[in-house]
C-alpha cells in the first residue's frame, strides 16, 4: 500500500431515493478525503444526509435509494463499479460499520460468539476455535472484562455501552482499513462516550485504521477528528481541518452550529439557536438551501453557491466567502 | 424452572377442578340422559332399576361428589351408552386424531414458514402476491367444503387417494398408526391437508409479517455490514426471530386442531375423538363428554407448558419463573 493513495476518496457523490412522490436527492455533490489513520468528522443535523453518505460508501442504501453519481474511491478502487459480490467481500472485512443504536445492532436471539464468529468466517476460512480466539481477543481489545464468559452471553445481558463496545469489537475483527461509525455514541451517556472515544482513537492510531465518524455533536468532533465535513440538506457546506473550522467557521451554518453548543452560552441567557428547521428534501428552497435560515442572506443567495477554496485549504459553499475571496 | 413448573401444576389443578364443575352442570342442564337411554317400552321397575344403576337417582351434588371421588382415583366413570370406562373409549380413538393433528401442523410449518418468508422477502413480486392470495383462500374457504372438494377431485375424479377411513395400520408401541404404511399414508394425506390448510395460511401470514418486520431491523443491516451471506441472514438471523410468534401461535393451534378436528373427521369418516364427542353429546353420554373435556383441558395445559419452554429456548430474553 502506497502512502500517497488515500484510504477513502469520495468525489461528487450523489445518492437519490426514488419515492412515489418523486426523486429525492439525499446526498448531493459530496466530496471528501480520508487518509490512512485519519479521523473524519461528518457533522450535520438530522436529515442532512450524513448517514446516507455512510451507507452509500458501504453500498447498503435501502430501497428505493441508490447511488446515482460520483465516485467512491477506496484505496484507489471505485466502489460504485463494484458488483454485489465484490461488495460482500469488502463489507466487514476492509470497511466495517458501527451503528447508532447499540440496543438494536445485535441480533437479540443469537449469542455474541455466534455473531462474532460469523463475521470472521464470512471472510476467512478459519476453524471455529481460531475464530473464537480472535473474537475473544477483540472483546478484550475494546475493554470488555472476562471476554471468555461474555462470549457466551446474549445481547440483552449487556448494557448499552457494553453492546456498543461489542459492536466495535465486531467492526475491528477483520482489521479493516476503514470504519464508518454512524453516531455510535449518541445513545450513550457522556462517561461511556468518553471511554469509547478514547479507545477508538487509540485503536485507530495503533492499527492505522481510518475512521469516518458521523455525528451531530461538535464537541465529539473537536476531540476526535482530524478533519471535518459539515453537511446541510445533502450538501457539504464547509470542510477542512478540524481546528480551522471550529475556531473560525466561515459558513453561516457552521457558525450557527458552533453557536448552538450550550456550554458556550452565558448562564441565564437564552440559548442560541439557528432559526427555522431543516428544509424537507422534497421541497428545497431555490438557490442556497440554507438561505431561509441565514442571517446574512442576500439576493445573491437566490443562486446556488458553488464551492470556493480558501487559503488554508478549506472548502466553503457560500456566496459571502466567494465574494470575500474575489475581493482579495 | 422448578418453581415455574410447580406453580404451573398447581394452577392447572385449579383449572381442571373449575372446569369439571362447569361441564358437569352444563351437561346436566342440557337434558336428562334417561329419556334417551331407556327404552320407552320398558316398565317402571326396569326404568327405575336402570336409573339407580347409573346413579341418576341421586341429587346432582351427590353425583358430582361421587364423580370427584372416583376421578381423584383416576376413574372418570363408565359411558352410559357403551358401558365401558369413558377414558378407555377416548384413548382408543385418540391416536387417530393425534396422528392427523400432528401431520396437519407439520404440513403447516413445513410449507407455511418457507412460503411466508418468501412472500415477506419479495412482497411486491408475482410469487409473493400469489402466496398471499392463496393464504386468503385458505383462511376463508370453509373446511368442510374444501374437504368435499378434495374428495371430489382426488378421490372421485382422479381416483388417486382414498376418501375415508384410516387404511392399513401398524402397531407402534402398541398404538395403531397409519403413517407407517403406504396405504395408511394415502388415507392420511387428504384429511391432514384439509386440516392443515387453515393453519398453513395462518403460518404464512405470521411468517410474512415477521420477515418484513425483521428485515427492517438494524441487526439485519449490521449483519449485512459484516459481510454475512444472504443465505445465512435469512436462514439464521431472520428465521430464528420469526419462529417466536410462529411457535406461540402453533402451540395454541395444535390444541385446537386436536380438540376440534370434528369437521374434518366427519367429512373423511376419520375414526378420531372429534367424531366421538359429537356422538356423545347427542346421546347425552355425560361421562364421555366430561372425560373428553377434562382431557382436552389437560392437553391445552401441557401444550402451553411446552410452548413456554420452547419460547425460552428460542428467545433468550424470556426467563421462566421470573418475578411476578
Amino acid at each position: 500500500m502506497t502512502q500517497t493513495v488515500p484510504t477513502l476518496q469520495v468525489e461528487n457523490l450523489q445518492t437519490q431515493f426514488f419515492t412515489k412522490a418523486g426523486a429525492v436527492t439525499a446526498v448531493n455533490d459530496v466530496s471528501f478525503t480520508v487518509n490512512r489513520g485519519e479521523v473524519l468528522g461528518l457533522v450535520g443535523e438530522s436529515g442532512s444526509g450524513k448517514s446516507v453518505t455512510g451507507f452509500s460508501i458501504l453500498g447498503l442504501v435501502d430501497q428505493p435509494g441508490r447511488v446515482t453519481g460520483g465516485k467512491i474511491l477506496f484505496k484507489g478502487e471505485d466502489l460504485t463499479q463494484y458488483t454485489e459480490k465484490q461488495y460482500k467481500q469488502l463489507r466487514g472485512s476492509r470497511i466495517s460499520m458501527v451503528f447508532q443504536d447499540p440496543m438494536m445492532t445485535l441480533n437479540p436471539v443469537l449469542r455474541i460468539d455466534t455473531q462474532m464468529v460469523e463475521a470472521i468466517r464470512a471472510h476467512e476460512n478459519v476453524s471455529k476455535a481460531e475464530a473464537l480466539q480472535r473474537a475473544r481477543d477483540a472483546l478484550g481489545q475494546v475493554g470488555i472484562p472476562s471476554p471468555e464468559e461474555r462470549l457466551k452471553s446474549y445481547p440483552h445481558q449487556f448494557s448499552g455501552g457494553m453492546r456498543q463496545r461489542v459492536a466495535f469489537a465486531i467492526a475491528l475483527l477483520n482489521k479493516p482499513d476503514l470504519i464508518i461509525a454512524d453516531e455510535p455514541t449518541t445513545a450513550l451517556d457522556v462517561t461511556i462516550q468518553a471511554q469509547i472515544l478514547y479507545e477508538t482513537q487509540k485503536l485507530c492510531r495503533e492499527t492505522g485504521t481510518s475512521l469516518v465518524w458521523i455525528t451531530h455533536d461538535l464537541t465529539v468532533v473537536a476531540g476526535l477528528a482530524d478533519t471535518v465535513c459539515v453537511m446541510y440538506a445533502g450538501k457539504v457546506v464547509e470542510s477542512g481541518k478540524v481546528d480551522d473550522v471550529l475556531d473560525n467557521p466561515k459558513h453561516p451554518y457552521t457558525e450557527g452550529l458552533i453557536g448552538s453548543v450550550p456550554s458556550r452560552n452565558k448562564r441565564g441567557q437564552p440559548l442560541t439557536q439557528i432559526p427555522g428547521m431543516t428544509p424537507s428534501l422534497f421541497n428545497l428552497p431555490k438557490g442556497c438551501s440554507f438561505r431561509e435560515r441565514c442571517q446574512y442572506a442576500s439576493d445573491a443567495c437566490q443562486q446556488a453557491p458553488s464551492i470556493s477554496k480558501c487559503e488554508d485549504g478549506r472548502l466553503v459553499r457560500c456566496h459571502r466567502v466567494e465574494e470575500a475571496l474575489s475581493h482579495v | 424452572m422448578l418453581a415455574f413448573t410447580i406453580r404451573r401444576l398447581s394452577q392447572s389443578v385449579v383449572v381442571l377442578f373449575v372446569m369439571s364443575i362447569i361441564v358437569f352442570a352444563g351437561v346436566y342442564a342440557i337434558g336428562n340422559p334417561v329419556d334417551i337411554l331407556i327404552n320407552p317400552e320398558a316398565d317402571i321397575a326396569e326404568q327405575e332399576e336402570t336409573i339407580r344403576r347409573l346413579g341418576l337417582d341421586k341429587p346432582i351434588w351427590t353425583q358430582y361428589g361421587l364423580f370427584l371421588a372416583n376421578a381423584l382415583q383416576g376413574d372418570l366413570g363408565n359411558s352410559f351408552v357403551h358401558n365401558l370406562p369413558a377414558l378407555d373409549i377416548i384413548f382408543q380413538r385418540l391416536p387417530a386424531t393425534l396422528e392427523l393433528a400432528f401431520l396437519a401442523v407439520g404440513l403447516a410449518v413445513v410449507f407455511g414458514v418457507p412460503l411466508g418468508m418468501l412472500a415477506g422477502l419479495k412482497p411486491d413480486s408475482v410469487v409473493g402476491r400469489v402466496i398471499m392470495t392463496g393464504s386468503i383462500l385458505g383462511f376463508s374457504l370453509p373446511t368442510f367444503w374444501v374437504g368435499l372438494m378434495l374428495i371430489m377431485l382426488f378421490s372421485v375424479n382422479m381416483g388417486w387417494l382414498p376418501a375415508s377411513g384410516r387404511g392399513e395400520t401398524v402397531d407402534l408401541f402398541g398404538i395403531p398408526v397409519s403413517f407407517l404404511t403406504l396405504d395408511g399414508l394415502s388415507h392420511l394425506f387428504l384429511p391432514a391437508f384439509n386440516l392443515a390448510l387453515f393453519k398453513m395460511s395462518l403460518v404464512i401470514r405470521l411468517a410474512r409479517s415477521g420477515t418484513r418486520e425483521v428485515l427492517l431491523q438494524d441487526y439485519i443491516k449490521f449483519a449485512r455490514a459484516k459481510g454475512v451471506s444472504d443465505a445465512r441472514i435469512i436462514g439464521v438471523h431472520v428465521l430464528k426471530n420469526i419462529m417466536i410468534p410462529v411457535v406461540t401461535v402453533l402451540g395454541l393451534e395444535l390444541g385446537s386442531v386436536i380438540a376440534f378436528a370434528v369437521v374434518t373427521e366427519t367429512v373423511f369418516a376419520w375414526p378420531g375423538i372429534g367424531k366421538l364427542l359429537i356422538d356423545s353429546i347427542s346421546h347425552l353420554d355425560r361421562p364421555v363428554v366430561v372425560a373428553y373435556l377434562l382431557l382436552t383441558v389437560t392437553m391445552f395445559i401441557v401444550i402451553n407448558f411446552v410452548v413456554d419452554i420452547l419460547y425460552s429456548i428460542l428467545d433468550p430474553r424470556v426467563r421462566l419463573g421470573g418475578a411476578n
